[in-house]
């Protein structure tokens, strides 16, 4: 066992833990904690694998905006843990019996036998100025630009459902119009009006 | 390799349908709402040139660009005339309904046409990858356009349910997919179809995708076990939008499966046939028998679907050219019929009442014999009683799974069919041996009087003379797998 599987191991097991820790926590925002905790173990698998880029971007999207986000949301949000949590105990020894018989079966299916290094040789490691950022990017702008524009497009489907299904206007808000305030002329502001200068009764002597 | 005009030559109508949906995007900002006919118009001629460029570069040859991920074949662009026409109409049966409702706007339009955009990426695909992105573009335009009548609880509701779902169903499909990647070390549908025939890959990996695979396809079309959310979005969405999502979709859906199941897979035809004949027997079975007790109609004609969704994973299962041209032909015929029922609904309602309750179309041959004629035929033909279309296309399907050498199943369908035919007939008996008693006149715009005439008249006119259209599909289908 060389340092390099040492260190998978390392991460995969806080992975596991992590996720683990994520659905049976009973606390929402430390949910959100572990699943950034998740993302950077998984971050730290990828970089085993020479994927600097995307480890990186991992953790800046992901950890960095996402779960920054999403840790508002939990925050703002009160949630009733309880009522979420019933017939927890009722389900679990079916859901664990099932879960457990899955896991099983995919382990036997996806193991070492199928997917072990005599079956898929280990990539060769690449040479020491070699630039995974510079390879991601040349593939995703040649060979893979029709999907990359069409993950563009998707993005832009969710701009455009995000304003349809929330932003409404209201008839009665009130609203200043820049333009009209900018060209506003005097004349709209202030109204001279000619008035017959008064007599001030002024006591005559 | 770097990319020339001529490369994108072959998706040029995708290119339009892109830049047009844009436009009309940032057009509709501009235009004040008692205006936005505009918009509406705008839209219809997208697809009509859309129409135009797909109908004048269609060479019969089958081309490749995009690295491999796209196809331009014979049955691509024959699916993607289907498809203009049938959205095309969705928005011209639609118009006068999301008048009354408040609900015509840019953005449903807009939705409308990335959906579009969607399916005929996904109709047009030749990579895992593209056939994933088409796939979410179609499904994240529908989840919004579902949840669109902000005030209705019920819309929401199915848009929740619909969504979450559909993206279990979606990480389904790609795991599936990521199997199959493993193994193949492809992405490339044309490449991975080889690969396999070579007999590349561990066979009990490729057959665990494909359980996923198959269980994803299966979310995505509603048919049993994975037909939960069906009844609920189609009852819980606007009309408007339960008819896009109940006919358009489909056309996507046929060439969805025939992309990964007949051109991909192919080799695993002996695996997927027998997943496909479960699936088809429980959908057609649950589908006929509980759309019996329904009373709402647009819940009914959902649980129709489902069974009619069945009847197509038959012709599909077939694995044959015979097989996959009846099923493209039985999704003609679906849409074209689905077209029908669900913008009938919309022709009953009005502003503030919904004529979606078997109730309402109590003695409609006395309100209007016309309208009564048309839904009689539609009613027909989702029975399959001759001279409907609906009729040759289940007979299409039934001879191609007997001579693939299923008769049980054929027998079961035949049987199934009998049971629903229970319900189509007893909207028949509504329209005509029963007292109206609503008295509203029924007046539609004479454009959807126009069409949902010409509608109902090609469900029978095609009944009886499906040669033409059925050698279209045959032709389409041999020419391009």
């Amino acid at each position: 066992m060389n340092f390099l599987t040492g260190v998978f191991y390392f991460f995969s097991a806080i992975l596991l833990f992590s996720g683990f820790r994520v659905i049976t926590t009973r606390n929402p925002v430390h949910a959100a904690l572990f699943l950034v905790l998740a993302f950077f173990s998984a971050s730290g698998i990828w970089l085993t694998l020479e994927a600097e880029f995307l480890a990186i971007s991992l953790v800046l999207v992901y950890v960095g905006a996402v779960m920054v986000l999403f840790l508002f949301v939990v925050m703002m949000l009160d949630i009733n843990l309880d009522r979420l949590r019933e017939g927890f105990w009722s389900y679990l020894p079916l859901a664990a019996f099932v879960a457990i018989m899955m896991v099983i079966e995919m382990s036997l299916v996806v193991g070492s036998r199928t997917f072990g290094l005599s079956i898929v040789p280990a990539p060769l490691p690449h040479p020491a100025g070699y630039s995974n950022t510079r390879e991601l990017g040349r593939l995703l702008y040649t060979d893979y630009v029709y999907p990359f524009e069409l993950a563009a497009v998707v993005l832009l489907v969710a701009i455009v459902a995000a304003i349809a299904l929330t932003m409404r206007r209201r008839k009665n808000t009130r609203y200043q119009d820049p333009a009209l305030q900018v060209r506003v002329k005097r004349s709209q502001r202030v109204r001279l009006v000619s008035m017959p200068a008064e007599k001030t009764s002024t006591p005559e002597s | 390799m770097t990319l020339t005009l001529n490369d994108l030559m072959p998706m040029l109508p995708e290119v339009f349908l892109l830049a047009a949906t844009c436009a009309i995007l940032v057009f509709d900002l501009f235009i004040p709402s008692e205006k936005r006919f505009a918009t509406y118009l705008l839209s219809l001629g997208t697809l009509m040139v859309c129409g135009w460029i797909t109908w004048t570069t269609a060479t019969g040859i089958t081309t490749y660009t995009m690295h491999g991920m796209f196809v331009d074949d014979l049955l691509s662009d024959t699916l993607k005339m289907m498809l203009y026409v049938t959205v095309g109409l969705v928005m011209v049966y639609s118009r006068h309904y999301l008048h009354q409702r408040d609900m015509f706007s840019g953005e449903f339009f807009a939705l409308v046409l990335f959906a579009t955009l969607g399916m005929m990426v996904m109709i047009s695909a030749n990579h895992f990858l593209t056939l994933y992105m088409g796939l979410e573009l179609l499904s994240l335009s529908l989840y919004a356009l579902v949840a669109l009548q902000r005030d209705s609880a019920i819309a929401a509701e199915a848009a929740m349910k619909y969504f979450i779902l559909g993206a279990l169903a979606s990480g389904m499909l790609l795991y599936g997919m990521s199997m199959v990647y493993g193994t193949t070390g492809n992405l490339d549908i044309t490449r991975i179809a080889l690969l396999l025939q070579a007999g590349v890959g561990s066979n009990m990996v490729l057959v665990f995708g494909l359980v996923f695979i198959v269980a994803g396809l299966a979310f995505k079309l509603g048919v049993v076990p994975f037909h939960m959310w069906l009844p609920d979005v189609y009852q819980g969405a606007p009309t408007a939008v339960t008819l896009f999502i109940g006919t358009a979709t489909k056309i996507a859906a046929f060439a969805f499966v025939i992309r990964l199941l007949a051109q991909a897979l192919q080799a695993f035809a002996g695996d997927w046939q027998q997943m496909l004949a479960i699936m088809a027997v429980l959908s057609m079975a649950v589908g006929n028998i509980t759309a019996i007790a329904q009373t709402n109609l647009k819940r009914m004609l959902a649980y129709s679907t489902i069974s009619h969704m069945g009847f197509l994973l038959l012709g599909i299962l077939a694995a044959s050219i015979n097989g996959y041209s009846s099923a493209m032909f039985y999704i003609v015929a679906y849409v074209l019929t689905g077209l029908g029922a669900f913008g009938m609904i919309m022709l009953l309602s009005r502003k503030g009442f919904e004529a979606d309750n078997l109730e309402d179309l109590k003695g409609l041959n006395q309100r209007n014999p016309w309208y009564a004629f048309l839904l009689l035929l539609i009613m027909f033909s989702l029975a399959g009683v001759p001279p409907t279309i609906g009729f040759y296309a289940k007979l299409a399907v039934l001879q191609a799974v007997i001579n693939a050498g299923f008769t049980r199943l054929a027998v079961a369908a035949v049987l199934f069919s009998l049971i629903g035919a229970f319900y189509y007939l007893r909207i028949v008996r509504l329209m005509y041996f029963e007292k109206p008693h609503d008295h509203h006149v029924i007046a539609p715009s004479f454009d959807m009087q126009l069409l949902m005439g010409a509608n109902g008249l090609a469900v029978l006119m095609l009944g009886i003379l499906p040669q033409p259209l059925m050698a279209m599909c045959i032709y389409a289908v041999e020419q391009s797998l």
